[in-house]
C-alpha cells in the first residue's frame, strides 16, 4: 500500500505525486498510467491547448494565402465580398458567440452540481451549432444559385467594383476569392460538425451523470475546442464579409 | 562572373576541408588516445562557457564573411548591365525558344558573341522551368505568367551545355541545348544569315494590327497613355502608387489592364489575354522598349513579382 | 549499478504478457506501438530503397535505357515521398521515441496511449493510400509537388499521394503532441528539466516542429488537391494565381521537416557518446539549448530553397543570413560531442561506431549546407546533384546512422537479446564506406553541372555516376546485414542483461525486455543525468558486459 504524499508547492517541476491505492477505486476515470487526477487533468488540458495550436497553424496557412491575394486583388475581392450576405454572416457570428456562452455556463453548472442547467446548456450549445450550419447552408445555396461556386459554372461578369463606377471586377480574381471563401468556411464548418459530434458525446456522458464538480475534464477540453472554432469564425467574418463595406 | 563563383567555392572548400580535418582529426585522435584502459576512469568535465562562446563566435564570424561575399556575387549576377544585348526566351515543355532582339529565332541553341553582355528575358508557356548554363555558373527559374531575367558575359568561344534544371515533366532531362559563343566576326556572319527583322519591328507591326495605336497615340489626345519614352521610367497610378515600367509591367498591362490604371486615364483598355502568344508579347514588349531612347532596359527588371499582381498568361 | 545475472526462466515482459494479433493491434502499450512502427517503417524503407536501387541502375549509363522517362520520374518522386514521409520523419520518434520517452522520464506510458495507437493507424492509413497510389499509376511530380505542374499538368495520382501524406502528417502531429505533454506532465519525482537525458530534449524540440509545422503542409496539400480536383487558380498563373505562393507554403514546413529528421538522431548520438566515453556530455546545457534553437531558427529559413525561384534579391539576402544562424547551434553540438571524447574512456562497440560515423558524415553534410546557404554558390549548384549529396549526407549519413546506432544501443532493452557484435561492427564499417562512395562523387557531379531528376545525361558525367552506383550497392549490403542479424538475434541471440552497457538513464533500470508498466515502483530521481562517475566508481574494470 502506497502512502499518499502531498506535492510540495515549492517543487520546481510539475511532477507526479504518488497516490494511495484506494483512491483508484473511488475514481474509475483515473487512467492507470497517471499518478493522480490532477496530473491527468493537467495533461488533458495541455494536450488540448497544443492541439489548438496545430489548428491555428492549419488555418494560418489559409489565412496567409487569403491575405496575400486580398492585398494583390483588393478591388476584385471587395466586389466579390459585397456579394456575400453580411447580414447572415453577422447573425452567425452572434449565434456562435452565444454558443460559447452556453458552453461556459454548462461548465459552471458542472462545477456547481447543477445537472439540469448543465444538460440544458449543452443542448442549447448544440442547437446554436446546428443553427450556424443551417444559416451557412442557406448562404452556400445562394452562392450556388448565383453561379459563384468555383468550377465550370462559375460566372462573375459585370460586377461593379465598389466605389469605382464603370470599373468591373476581374472574374478570375473573384474566382480566387470564392475558392478561398469556400475552402475557409467549409473547413470551419467541418470543424463545427466535429464539434457537434463531440458535444453529442458530452451530452450523453452528462446525461449518464459522469460529470461532477471534481471531474468534468471532458467538458473543459471540449469547451476549449468549441471556443477555438468560435474564434476562427470571428476572424473569418470580417476578413471575408466586410471588405470595403459602407453603411 | 563564373570566376567569382569559383573563387567563392574554392574558399568554401578550403574552409570546409580545414573544418573536416579538424573534426575528423580530433575524433580519431581522442578515440585512440582515450581508448578505455583498465583502472583508468573517464574525467567528468561539465563544460566550459568560454570555449562555447569561442566556438560559437568564430564560426559565426566566418559564416558572415561567407554570407557577405556570396551576397555580393549574387547581387552582381542579378543586376544586368544597362546596355546588354537582349534575348527573349520562351520555355515550354520540352524546348527552349530563343528570339534575339535583332529577330533571329533559335530552338534549343543560343548564339552569342564573346565578350558581350547578354540579358535573357524569360518566361514559360506552361510550367516552371530553369535556365541553367553550368559553364557560366548561372541559373534562373523561368516562370509562367511573368518574366524573370538573367544575364551573362561569355569570355571564351565554345559550345556550352544548356540544361533545364527545374523538373518539368516527362522530357525534363531532354530539355537541353547549347550556348554557342562565337568570335565577333563569326557572330556577325551568323546574324546576317536570315531573320525576320528586329523583334521590335515585329512588335511595331503587331501594335498596329491589334489596334493599340488607336488609343496609345503619340500625342496627348489618346484614350491611353503615350508610350514614347515610358519604358524604364516611374509611372503614377490612379491609386497613388508609383511603379516602374519594366518588362513585367508592360506584359501585365497587355494581359490584365485593370490591374494598374495610370493616373488620369479611364479603365477602358480591353484585355488581350488569349489573343496574343508569348512570342507576340515579347515582340510588343521589345517594341515599347524601343520607344525609349538610351535606357533599353531597366537595370532592376524585377525578378520579383510586379507589385500587387499575379500576372496572367494566355 | 552492477549488471544482473541472466535469469534462467523467462520473466514476464511486454512481449510475452499477451499473445495474439488483437493484443498487438489494439495495444496501448507504448513499447508495442513502437514495434508496430518498427515493422511498418522498415517495410517502407525497403520500398523507398528499391526505388533508389532502380534509380542508381538507370544512372549507370548516360542514355535512358533501363526505364522510360515517365517511369524514372515516378521513381525519384516516390523514393523521396516514401523515404521522407513514411520512413525518416517517423523513424526515430515513432520507434525509439515511443519506446524510450516514458521510460527515460520514469513514467508508465505516454500521456495519451490511445492517441498513440491512433497515430500508428493514421500512419498505416496514409501508407496504404500511398501504396495504392504508387501501384495504380504512381506520382511523377517530384516529392516537392511544385505547381502548376502538379496541379494542372501531371497525369498521375497527385491527389491520392497528397491525401496520403496529409493523413500521415496527422500521425506526426499527434506523436509530437503526445511527447510534449508527456515530457511536461509525467516526469517522475526528482526528474527536473536539467536532469533530462539529451534524447528527451531532442525529442521535445522535434515535437515542437511537428506540432507547429506539419499543419502548414497539411493545408498546402488540401489546397493542391482542391485546385487539381476543381480546377481552381490559387497556384496557377493562367487563372490569376501564383506558383511561388505554393513554394513558400510548401517550404515553410518542409524546411523545418528536415530538422524533424535530424534532431532525434542527434539525441541518440548524445546518449551513445556519453555511454561509450563513460562521461557526461560536455556542455550539456548548450547542447540542450542548441536543440531548441535549431527548432526555432529552422522556421525562419525556408526560402533558401528558392534563391533562384524568382524571389526578390532582398528576400534572398535575408534568408541567406538567417540560414547561417541555424548552422551555429549544429556546429556547437558537433564541437560538444567531440569535446566529450576528451579524457573519456572510449569503447568501440557498434553503437559508438555509428556515432563516430554520424560525427563525420554530419560534419560534411552540415558544411556543405554552408555552400548552399551562400547565395553566390547556390546560384550554381541549386537543383544539381550537389544538393542531393548534401541532403543525403545529413539524412542518411546523419539521421539514418543515428537511427541504426540507436537500434543497436537499445536492442538489448527492446528485444531482451544481444545482437552479434562482430557483425554489427562490420556492418557499421560497410555502411560508412558504401555511403561515402555513393554520395561524395555527387558533390562533384553537381558542381560540374549535372541537374537533378535527370535520367539521361551527357557522357562526361558517367564515371562519377558509376562510382556512385557502385557505392550504393555496398551501402545496400550494409543495410541488409543489420536486418538479418537483428532478426537472427531474436531467436538465437544471447539473452541480454538488464543493463548490458552499464549505461546511465532510467530506461536501463528496467528489465530487458521491460514489463508492460516499465517500473515496479515509480522511481525517485536524486542524481544528475549521465552520472557515469557514480556508475563507474568502484568498477576498476568497467568494461561493459557484451556478447
Amino acid at each position: 500500500m502506497r502512502v499518499t504524499k502531498r506535492r510540495s508547492p515549492l517543487s520546481d517541476s510539475n511532477v507526479a505525486v504518488q497516490t494511495s491505492v484506494h483512491e483508484d477505486v473511488h475514481r474509475p476515470e483515473l487512467l492507470h498510467h497517471f499518478a493522480d487526477p490532477q496530473q491527468q487533468r493537467n495533461s488533458a488540458s495541455l494536450g488540448m491547448w497544443i492541439f489548438l495550436a496545430t489548428e491555428v497553424m492549419f488555418f494560418g496557412g489559409l489565412f496567409c494565402a487569403y491575405l496575400i491575394y486580398r492585398n494583390w486583388y483588393y478591388a476584385d475581392f471587395a466586389a466579390a465580398s459585397k456579394s456575400i450576405n453580411a447580414a447572415l454572416g453577422g447573425t452567425n457570428t452572434a449565434v456562435l458567440i452565444c454558443s460559447s456562452l452556453t458552453v461556459v455556463l454548462a461548465i459552471w453548472a458542472a462545477e456547481t452540481s447543477r445537472r439540469a442547467l448543465m444538460l440544458a446548456m449543452l443542448a442549447l450549445t448544440m442547437f446554436f451549432g446546428l443553427g450556424f450550419l443551417g444559416i451557412k447552408g442557406v448562404e452556400y445555396h445562394d452562392k450556388f444559385v448565383e453561379h459563384h461556386v468555383p468550377g465550370p459554372s462559375f460566372s462573375f461578369e459585370h460586377e461593379q467594383i465598389p466605389g469605382h463606377p464603370g470599373q468591373y471586377a476581374n472574374p478570375q480574381h473573384a474566382e480566387i476569392f470564392f475558392a478561398l471563401y469556400f475552402i475557409m468556411t467549409g473547413l470551419h464548418a467541418l470543424h463545427m460538425i466535429v464539434g457537434l459530434g463531440i458535444f453529442t458525446w458530452l451530452f450523453v456522458m452528462a446525461w449518464k451523470g459522469r460529470f461532477t464538480p471534481e471531474y468534468h475534464t471532458p467538458l473543459e477540453i471540449g469547451g476549449l475546442y468549441w471556443h477555438f472554432v468560435d474564434i476562427i469564425w470571428i476572424y473569418l467574418f470580417p476578413l471575408l464579409y466586410l471588405i470595403d463595406r459602407h453603411p | 562572373m563564373a570566376g567569382n563563383v569559383d573563387a567563392l567555392f574554392i574558399f568554401l572548400v578550403i574552409i570546409s576541408g580545414l573544418m573536416t580535418l579538424l573534426i575528423f582529426g580530433a575524433v580519431i585522435y581522442f578515440a585512440a588516445r582515450y581508448r578505455h584502459q583498465r583502472g583508468v576512469q573517464a574525467e567528468q568535465i561539465e563544460g566550459s562557457t568560454p570555449l562555447e562562446v569561442t566556438w560559437s563566435i568564430i564560426p559565426l564570424a566566418v559564416f558572415m564573411v561567407i554570407f557577405a561575399w556570396g551576397a555580393v556575387v549574387y547581387f552582381k549576377s542579378r543586376t544586368p548591365p544597362r546596355d546588354a544585348t537582349e534575348v527573349y526566351v520562351v520555355a515550354k515543355q520540352w524546348m527552349w525558344k530563343m528570339e534575339h532582339a535583332e529577330g533571329q529565332r533559335e530552338i534549343n541553341e543560343l548564339h552569342v558573341p564573346v565578350g558581350r553582355d547578354v540579358k535573357l528575358i524569360m518566361t514559360s508557356q506552361d510550367v516552371i522551368h530553369s535556365f541553367f548554363v553550368p559553364a557560366f555558373r548561372m541559373k534562373q527559374d523561368v516562370l509562367p505568367g511573368r518574366y524573370t531575367v538573367a544575364w551573362f558575359r561569355a569570355t571564351q568561344p565554345g559550345t556550352y551545355h544548356l540544361f533545364c534544371s527545374q523538373y518539368c515533366g516527362t522530357q525534363h532531362s531532354g530539355m537541353i541545348g547549347s550556348i554557342i559563343v562565337m568570335e565577333p566576326a563569326q557572330y556577325e556572319a551568323w546574324m546576317s544569315g536570315g531573320s525576320t527583322g528586329p523583334l521590335s519591328a515585329t512588335g511595331e507591326k503587331l501594335f498596329a494590327e491589334l489596334g493599340c495605336s488607336t488609343c496609345h497615340r503619340t500625342d496627348t489626345q489618346g484614350r491611353g497613355p503615350n508610350l514614347q519614352g515610358v519604358f524604364g521610367k516611374p509611372v503614377l497610378l490612379q491609386d497613388g502608387r508609383t511603379v516602374t515600367a519594366d518588362e513585367n509591367y508592360i506584359r501585365e498591362s497587355i494581359l490584365d489592364p485593370g490591374a494598374k490604371i495610370v493616373n488620369g486615364f479611364k479603365p477602358v483598355m480591353p484585355t488581350f489575354q488569349g489573343l496574343v502568344s508569348e512570342e507576340q508579347l515579347n515582340a510588343l514588349v521589345a517594341y515599347v522598349k524601343s520607344l525609349s531612347p538610351a535606357a533599353q532596359s531597366a537595370t532592376k527588371t524585377a525578378n520579383a513579382a510586379p507589385q500587387g499582381s499575379g500576372t496572367q498568361v494566355q | 549499478m552492477a549488471t544482473t545475472t541472466i535469469a534462467p526462466a523467462e520473466r514476464e515482459n511486454y512481449l510475452n504478457k499477451e499473445y495474439g494479433l488483437g493484443s498487438w493491434l489494439l495495444t496501448t502499450d507504448h513499447k508495442r506501438i513502437a514495434l508496430l512502427y518498427l515493422i511498418s517503417i522498415t517495410f517502407f524503407f525497403f520500398i523507398g530503397g528499391f526505388f533508389a536501387l532502380l534509380i542508381r541502375l538507370e544512372l549507370l549509363t548516360p542514355a535512358g535505357d533501363l526505364v522510360q522517362a515517365d517511369t524514372y520520374n515516378k521513381l525519384f518522386t516516390q523514393h523521396g515521398q516514401v523515404m521522407v514521409f513514411f520512413f525518416l520523419i517517423p523513424s526515430i520518434p515513432a520507434v525509439l521515441g515511443n519506446f524510450l520517452v516514458p521510460m527515460m522520464i520514469g513514467a508508465k506510458d505516454l500521456a495519451f496511449p490511445r492517441i498513440n495507437l491512433l497515430s500508428w493507424y493514421l500512419y498505416i492509413a496514409g501508407g496504404a493510400l500511398m501504396m495504392h497510389a504508387m501501384l495504380t499509376g504512381g506520382v511523377d511530380t517530384g516529392w516537392t509537388f511544385y505547381t502548376p505542374f502538379s496541379t494542372a499538368f501531371s497525369n498521375t495520382k497527385v491527389i491520392e499521394a497528397g491525401l496520403a501524406i496529409f493523413i500521415a502528417g496527422f500521425s506526426s502531429i499527434l506523436t509530437g503532441l503526445n511527447f510534449v505533454v508527456t515530457i511536461h506532465r509525467m516526469r517522475a519525482p526528482g526528474m527536473t528539466w536539467s536532469r533530462l537525458p539529451l534524447f528527451i530534449w531532442a525529442h521535445y524540440a522535434t515535437s515542437i516542429i511537428q506540432i507547429l509545422g506539419t499543419p502548414v503542409i497539411a493545408i498546402t496539400l488540401v489546397l493542391v488537391v482542391a485546385e487539381r480536383a476543381l480546377h481552381l487558380g490559387i497556384f496557377d498563373p493562367k487563372l490569376g494565381g501564383d506558383p511561388l505562393l505554393f513554394q513558400h507554403l510548401f517550404w515553410f514546413y518542409s524546411h523545418p521537416a528536415v530538422y524533424i529528421m535530424i534532431l532525434p538522431s542527434m539525441g541518440v548520438v548524445s546518449e551513445i557518446i556519453a555511454c561509450f566515453a563513460r562521461k557526461r556530455i560536455f556542455g550539456y546545457t548548450f547542447v540542450a539549448i542548441s536543440s531548441l534553437s535549431i527548432a526555432v531558427f529552422g522556421f525562419l529559413v525556408w526560402a533558401h530553397h528558392m534563391f533562384v525561384a524568382g524571389i526578390s534579391v532582398y528576400a534572398a539576402l535575408v534568408f541567406s543570413l538567417l540560414s547561417y544562424s541555424v548552422a551555429v547551434p549544429s556546429a556547437i553540438k558537433v564541437f560538444n560531442w567531440t569535446a566529450t571524447l576528451y579524457k573519456g574512456s572510449i569503447h568501440y562497440d557498434a553503437p559508438m561506431l555509428y556515432a563516430f560515423g554520424f560525427l563525420g558524415l554530419f560534419t560534411i553534410g552540415g558544411l556543405t549546407g554552408l555552400f548552399l546557404a551562400c547565395l553566390g554558390v547556390d546560384m550554381h549548384v541549386h537543383d544539381t546533384y550537389f544538393v542531393i549529396a548534401h541532403f543525403h549526407y545529413i539524412m542518411v549519413g546523419g539521421a539514418l546512422m543515428g537511427y541504426l546506432g540507436g537500434m543497436h544501443f537499445w536492442w538489448p532493452k527492446i528485444s531482451g537479446k544481444l545482437y552479434p557484435e562482430g557483425w554489427a561492427r562490420l556492418a557499421a564499417l560497410i555502411v560508412f564506406i558504401g555511403f561515402n562512395l555513393t554520395f561524395f562523387p555527387q558533390f562533384i557531379l553537381g558542381y560540374l553541372g549535372m541537374p537533378r531528376r535527370y535520367y539521361q545525361y551527357p557522357p562526361e558525367f558517367q564515371v562519377l555516376n558509376v562510382l556512385s552506383t557502385a557505392g550504393a550497392t555496398v551501402l545496400g549490403i550494409g543495410y541488409l546485414l543489420p536486418m538479418i542479424y537483428f532478426l537472427w538475434s531474436m531467436r538465437y541471440g544471447k539473452p541480454a542483461p538488464d543493463n548490458p552497457w552499464n549505461a546511465a538513464g532510467l530506461e536501463w533500470q528496467t528489465q530487458s525486455p521491460p514489463t508492460t508498466f516499465n517500473f515496479e515502483k515509480e522511481p525517485v530521481v536524486t542524481w544528475e543525468a549521465y552520472n557515469y562517475d557514480e556508475i563507474d566508481a568502484g568498477h576498476k574494470e568497467e568494461v561493459p558486459v557484451v556478447g
